[in-house]
């Protein structure tokens, strides 16, 4: 039997689409991380992004902390965090919180970046017409720059989305739960079909996230901006 | 909040730091602009024409100095509320180009918050004002205007509270001299039933000399070189400066400040299609001046007929008529219409109403007489 016989055979075996450690439930597991780190990373990196990109302050700051964030490996970001989480919880400190955290670290320079960049690019005429119309800096902030960042920040968000989702698969190694377990474990029971079939579901999972993310922004995207003066922005915030 | 209110400006300086002593963008500026007048910031670029404005919305704080708007002193006023009360037409537009044409106009009055009836109405009333219909084009976006057309949509943006004040730093700096000429008519007609309080920002002489009611012409370092009408301007230069920013030809330049609608048209002989063509050439003939000009039944001008070319007998047709002439609105300067003439075969313009209906006409030789007189009581 080849790789690829053995993948489908694995693939198609409905006893690995029920119970616990089924695919489904690793998928949800995988996607529940993913996303928990995500919504963290960007809790903390959007607000950030918008400070920056609104004041024009700590630009080059923001810059150097996301280049370091982007160069560390994730790998390296588990070891130096695992031993603290490990003895503030000696449960879920070793098998959850080192990725997750592993995950938002590297989730927040891509988000950080483009939402500074989606937000400090808004043309200066515009936020000025803004400002003597009398709005508010909020008001600035929430009907002008954030809308019109909007398709940077979406961007940010889908490359954390992808990244999160590819470094989800090392928690495993840890004794964490998600799509991982099935390359840990094919590995250790030299499964092939089983290894290849869980690289097939992180990657499809990527693809169906990066898919779902284009078409959400497009969906949400205002109308007057589906041109090429967006296609501009958008450009300058890559 | 629709009374209009005066802007003065008393020994206003604005100098940005790290630059000169002597070198600010604006030096002791004092002039007042009374309410419901207009008044023209004029000079070359980087002499702190936009500076000047932005004061007023403080949108930048002066270094010395107070600005009044009304009566109120500007540095003592929310800046939130105070621009609330001030409409800005931005140098470059500044449109949001995520909302709506109908969105962008309405922006004032929802900061205030209007309800949607009130808001929606005020905007379609707006959008008809500035030529805009409001069915076709309120739930368009900016990227899908003309440059002209985002122009109109700025104005009508700064009108939509119906703010006492208006900043406009040049409104129709982005469009062809075409375009520019009609926005430049349509806003004058607008001011008339408006009466605002208007600063007008430009760095074009003519555009300075036919919006103003006052002219406030600045030089480099943001000196104020000379203050006062149109008129006053080009009969007497304060200063090398102001003769040479105003240009050798003021004298034709002063014809700009006489409009169409100062001179009283004259009639011609006029005619429909399927009139009776002997008739009319019997008219066209008995009448010193040798044209007949055709109209349709609205009004609006279809073109000449030669007084020799009329047909003795059947019908006027449409088919007969070149259409030769400049049309000229009554806020036409004279200028424009003498320079239209003397390049027209008819060397008369038709002067229409603003539904283009004929009025009459406008000879170069009514335009040269009316300008005689004044000529010779300033020598
Ligand atoms: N934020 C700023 N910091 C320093 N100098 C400035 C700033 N803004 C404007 N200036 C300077 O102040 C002067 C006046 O600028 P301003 O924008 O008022 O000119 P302007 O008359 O509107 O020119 P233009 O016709 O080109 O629009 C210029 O020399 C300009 O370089
Ligand atoms: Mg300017």
């Amino acid at each position: 039997m080849n790789l690829v016989e053995a993948t489908i055979a694995w693939l198609a075996d409905p006893a690995h689409w029920s119970g616990v450690s089924g695919i489904p439930a690793r998928m949800l597991e995988h996607v529940a991380l993913s996303g928990a780190a995500l919504l963290i990373a960007a809790g903390i990196a959007i607000p950030i992004g918008v400070w920056i990109g609104h004041t024009g302050r700590g630009v080059a700051l923001a810059a150097n902390v996301a280049n370091v964030g982007r160069a560390l490996p994730s790998l390296a970001v588990i070891g130096i965090v695992l031993p603290i989480t490990a003895a503030i919880d000696p449960q879920a400190g070793f098998k959850l919180y080192p990725t997750l955290v592993a995950m938002v670290i590297l989730a927040i320079p891509p988000i950080l970046v483009n939402t500074q960049t989606g937000v400090g690019g808004v043309d200066a005429e515009v936020v000025e017409a803004a400002r003597a119309m009398g709005m508010w800096p909020g008001q600035v902030v929430g009907r002008v720059e954030l809308p019109l960042a909007m398709p940077a920040i979406a961007a940010g968000l889908r490359s954390a989305a992808v990244q999160v989702i590819a470094t989800a698969t090392l928690g495993a190694i840890f004794g964490g739960g998600g799509l991982g377990r099935f390359l840990v474990e094919g590995i250790a029971q030299q499964d092939d079909g089983m290894i290849f079939g869980g690289v097939v579901l992180v990657a499809g999972l990527a693809l169906a996230v990066e898919g779902a993310f284009v078409l959400g922004e497009a969906s949400l995207r205002s109308p007057g901006l589906r041109d090429a003066a967006v296609r501009g922005a958008a450009a300058r915030a890559a | 909040m629709s009374r209009a209110a005066r802007v003065v400006f008393e020994h206003v300086s604005k100098r940005y730091p790290g630059t000169a002593e002597g070198s600010g963008a604006v030096d002791d500026l004092s002039l007042e602009v009374p309410a419901g007048t207009t008044c023209v910031l004029v000079g070359p670029s980087g002499c702190g024409k936009t500076t000047t404005l932005k004061l007023v919305n403080r949108l930048i704080e002066p270094t010395s100095g107070r600005i009044l708007v009304g009566d109120r002193d500007v540095a003592g006023r929310d800046p939130i509320v105070l621009r609330r009360e001030i409409g800005y037409v931005i140098q470059q537009v500044g449109l949001f180009p995520h909302q709506t044409v109908g969105q962008n106009v309405e922006t004032v009055p929802r900061l205030l918050g209007w309800d949607s009836g009130r808001r929606r109405a005020r905007t379609d009333e707006l959008l008809e004002l500035v030529g805009l219909p409001a069915a076709r084009y309120r739930d368009r976006y900016p990227a899908a205007l003309s440059g002209g057309e985002r122009q109109r949509v700025g104005v009508a943006r700064a009108l939509a509270a119906d703010p006492p004040v208006l900043l406009m730093d040049e409104p129709f700096g982005a469009v062809d001299p075409l375009v520019r000429e009609r926005l430049q008519n349509e806003l004058l007609s607008i001011q008339e039933g408006l009466a605002k309080t208007i600063l007008f920002v430009t760095h074009d002489i003519d555009e300075a000399i036919k919006m103003g009611d006052r002219v406030a012409v600045l030089e480099g370092g943001g000196r104020l070189a000379q203050f006062g009408t149109p008129d006053e301007i080009l009969a007497n230069p304060a200063s090398d400066f102001v003769a040479r920013f105003v240009g050798a030809d003021r004298g034709l330049k002063r014809l700009a400040l006489a409009r169409v609608g100062d001179l009283q048209p004259a009639d011609v002989t006029i005619a429909h299609p399927g009139d009776s063509a002997a008739d009319a050439r019997a008219r066209v003939v008995a009448d010193p001046f040798p044209y007949l000009l055709l109209l349709y039944a609205d009004g609006q001008p279809i073109g000449w007929i030669g007084g020799k070319d009329v047909p003795g007998d059947g019908e006027l047709a449409e088919s007969m008529a070149v259409s030769a002439s400049p049309l000229l609105d009554r806020h036409t300067t004279l200028k424009d219409a003498l320079s239209m003439l003397l390049a027209s075969s008819v060397q008369a313009g038709i002067v229409v109403d603003r539904r283009g209906a004929y009025q009459g006409i406008v000879t170069a030789d009514m335009i040269t007489e009316r300008m005689r007189p004044a000529a010779e009581s300033r020598s």
